[in-house]
């Protein structure tokens, strides 16, 4: 078994904790997980990727190869259309519809929607009423993977152990607020 | 034996404390930075290895050599411009008599993720006739830098551990081993050997070129120099350096007879190992990140009629990362179906300044008075402030590497330019700016050099400064003498006229001037403030 995630979004979105948040529950449903991050320039408001691989097996390659990756999970919507050449031909596209618009020529919204409804197998999110509704703004991301769970190799469990172990610092009640905004994501078809 | 998951920089600051370091130097420059954030905060946690960022790049190699030569393992970090900074030190130290180990770990940026050039340290570690590990992984980050120390003490010189970003920043678990202390002091007990006067200096070159075939049979016999031969296929052979090794077996299940396999990761090459496979096979492809060091070091060495794919011909891309796509024409391998992209026209969102920035403040005051001014120029520098190059500020004209805005505003005076302006920050002022300004000053050139301090290290992720900015007039006063030229004003948008004010008297003054502008990075105060 091997499942590759393209993510990607806009510096600053918490691109990273998404991607911490996977590896953590792909690790506790002992798979072997490697991900690539961006650091540096690349972070100040700019377009960020991040590959991210898990296998049952042997990973050699950090990056993902072009028309392979099983997913591409976005925290923003132009930028879930950047790397569809890294998408395999059935791979699906789960991405937030709330954009980032820190770039004069952005697209028009509905621009961006029809390109959107080209796409084979996509899943849509409006992160940011769902997070309000789980108790947090900041839950979006939470709300982003729960969108994706029911396509991940392993179960929600898994994610709610990762967000226990990541969000335990931070009280109780942080760590009730993400669960919820697994659980309303988890319910986006 | 436990596991860990880490970026390979971690990985390879566990294997310095691991491998009994003592003291920890280095600079910040990405995608090296997370090696000594690692290590200084595992040494104030755990009370020790010394660690600390040095002024630059070249005072850190120093620092570690004093290390070395008190008998104790040292390592620097630095990613690879910054060797260019060191290399005083660095081509020197390959002929001290190294006893306590010293590692020198350059991270290198293949594909500019954050960097001005794309240069292969391998070539410095070859210039300077010293060993160079290149882990292709984060365990092999983690083992190699146990072992190079090691290394370092049984040849008697420094060891180069070259890493690249995409290792550099890339996550895996890796299983860490027991943790080795720390070498006594033992201060180097023949003083000839570290005073390069000529006539030593004579003696330790004769000496570290006859210690060339002990590295070289040391790398011959390393397990990471792995020969796989395939004895039917006598077609093509493949050899890997650094990341390759990982591109190349992500595609090897699709190639139909497995070629013949040399994977190098140690250095000096292992000749006999080049010499056998190119021996078996009629075409030798090589896939290596970076510049072809090893291909034009066996194009050289090995028989004319050999096909040799790989860089030089460009099959194998000469720019940029390798990726498990980019080798599949060398390796004859069709390029993979994808989804179709999307048609709609994606526009580019490259980095830019945070909301607020202070930056964003001083270029507003440069570009204003500028637009004033019938001729005008400004350089910039290495930092944050760069990205002021982008629309909507566009304002610095040069951006060459760290402290050459001063310099490069300097002579570009001198040429005859009126209106000259160096931005540089607080960091790069003192990392090689300080240099530079003694030289205007010397010249009395006519120039305004306008520092901004925005009180932290905030593009390599807000490392504290090695110097407060409360000290920074006084360290620019020193060199400058009593002047009114010199001024620290507040980089913000509520003291705008009254910066423009003073912007452009210095301009109008014929001599140097240099106006502190300070306001701290949005990104440190909001992090301070958590
Ligand atoms: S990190 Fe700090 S210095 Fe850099 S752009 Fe943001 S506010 Fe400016």
């Amino acid at each position: 078994m091997k499942y590759d995630i393209i993510l990607s979004g806009v510096g600053g979105q918490g691109v990273l904790s998404l991607a911490s948040v996977i590896a953590t529950a792909a690790a506790k449903a002992g798979y072997k997980v490697r991900q690539s991050e961006v650091h540096g320039m690349a972070q100040r408001g700019g377009a960020v990727m991040a590959h991210m691989r898990i296998s049952d097996g042997e990973i050699f390659s950090d990056l993902i190869g072009q028309g392979t990756a099983d997913m591409i999970l976005s925290m923003e919507p132009l930028e879930s259309l950047r790397y569809l050449s890294w998408l395999s031909p059935d791979g699906i596209v789960i991405t937030s519809t709330n954009p980032v618009i820190n770039i004069p020529n952005y697209p028009e919204e509905s621009e961006i929607k029809s390109a959107l409804d080209k796409l084979k197998t996509r899943r849509l999110v409006d992160d940011k009423t769902i997070a309000k509704e789980a108790g947090s703004v900041r839950a979006g991301n939470m709300v982003i993977v729960g969108a994706a769970a029911a396509d991940l190799p392993f179960g929600m469990d898994y994610l709610k152990a990762a967000v226990e172990s990541m969000f335990s610092r931070k009280g109780d009640e942080i760590v009730q607020v993400n669960y919820k905004a697994l659980d309303l994501g988890s319910q986006i078809s | 034996m436990s596991e860990y998951v880490v970026l390979g920089d971690e990985a390879v600051a566990l294997g310095a404390v691991h491998g009994g370091v003592s003291s920890c130097y280095g600079y910040p420059g990405t995608p090296s930075t997370e090696i000594m954030e690692y290590l200084l905060e595992y040494s104030e946690k755990e009370d020790g290895p010394f660690a600390c960022w040095s002024s630059n790049e070249k005072t850190a190699m120093e620092e570690a050599l004093g290390t070395s030569f008190a008998g104790k393992r040292a390592i620097v970090t630095m990613k690879h411009v910054g060797l260019n900074v060191a290399a005083d030190a660095f081509m020197n130290g390959a002929l001290l008599d190294i006893r306590g180990g010293l590692v020198v770990v350059v991270a290198d940026d293949p594909g500019m993720h954050s960097s001005q050039n794309e240069q292969d340290t391998r070539f410095y570690a070859d210039f300077a006739k010293i060993p160079l590990l290149e882990p292709a992984n984060q365990q092999q980050a983690y083992d190699m830098t146990r072992e190079a120390f090691d290394l370092s003490e049984k040849m008697g010189c420094p060891v180069v551990l070259r890493l690249v970003t995409r290792l550099s920043h890339s996550r895996a678990a890796i299983v860490t081993k027991e943790a080795r202390k720390e070498n006594p002091i033992n201060k180097a007990d023949n003083k000839q050997d570290w005073m390069l006067l000529p006539a030593n200096a004579r003696r330790r070159w004769d000496s570290l070129l006859g210690r060339q075939k002990d590295m070289i049979s040391y790398s011959e016999n390393s397990a990471i120099n792995a020969l796989t031969m395939n004895e039917s296929n006598k077609d093509r052979g493949i050899i890997t350096t650094g990341l390759g090794y990982n591109y190349y077996k992500e595609n090897e299940s699709e190639l139909s007879d497995n070629p013949s396999h040399l994977h190098i990761g140690v250095y000096p090459v292992p000749e006999d190992k080049i010499r056998k496979i190119a021996a078996h096979v009629k075409e030798l492809i090589i896939l290596e990140e970076g510049y072809p060091l090893v291909e034009r070091l066996i194009a050289g060495l090995l028989p004319r009629d050999l096909k040799i794919t790989g860089k030089l011909e460009n099959i194998v891309p000469l720019q940029g990362e390798l990726n498990p796509d980019n080798i599949r024409p060398a390796l004859g391998l069709p390029a993979r179906e994808s989804a179709a992209p999307s048609t709609l026209d994606l526009v580019g969102r490259p980095p830019q300044l945070c909301k607020g920035c202070p930056h964003d403040d001083t270029y507003r005051v440069i570009k204003e008075v500028q637009a004033e001014l019938e001729e005008s120029t400004v350089t910039s520098d290495i930092g944050c402030y760069a990205l002021g190059a982008l629309p909507p500020l566009s304002v610095p004209e040069t951006i060459i590497c760290m402290g050459a805005s001063i310099t490069a505003a300097k002579g570009s005076s001198e040429a005859g330019l009126n209106n000259v302006m160096a931005v540089i920050g607080d960091s790069t002022f003192l990392h090689s700016g300080l240099t530079g300004l003694v030289d205007c000053v010397s010249s009395k050139t006519d120039v305004t050099i306008i520092i901004v301090d925005n009180e932290t290290t905030a593009m390599t992720g807000g490392q504290t400064t090695i110097l407060p900015s409360s000290r920074l007039e006084g360290v620019v006063r020193g060199i400058v003498g009593e002047t009114d030229h010199v001024m620290t004003i507040p980089a913000h948008r509520k003291f705008h006229e009254e910066n423009k004010e003073k912007l452009r008297k210095e301009l109008a003054y014929k001599g140097v001037s240099v106006i502190i502008a300070v306001r701290e990075c949005i990104e440190t105060a909001r992090k301070a403030k958590k």
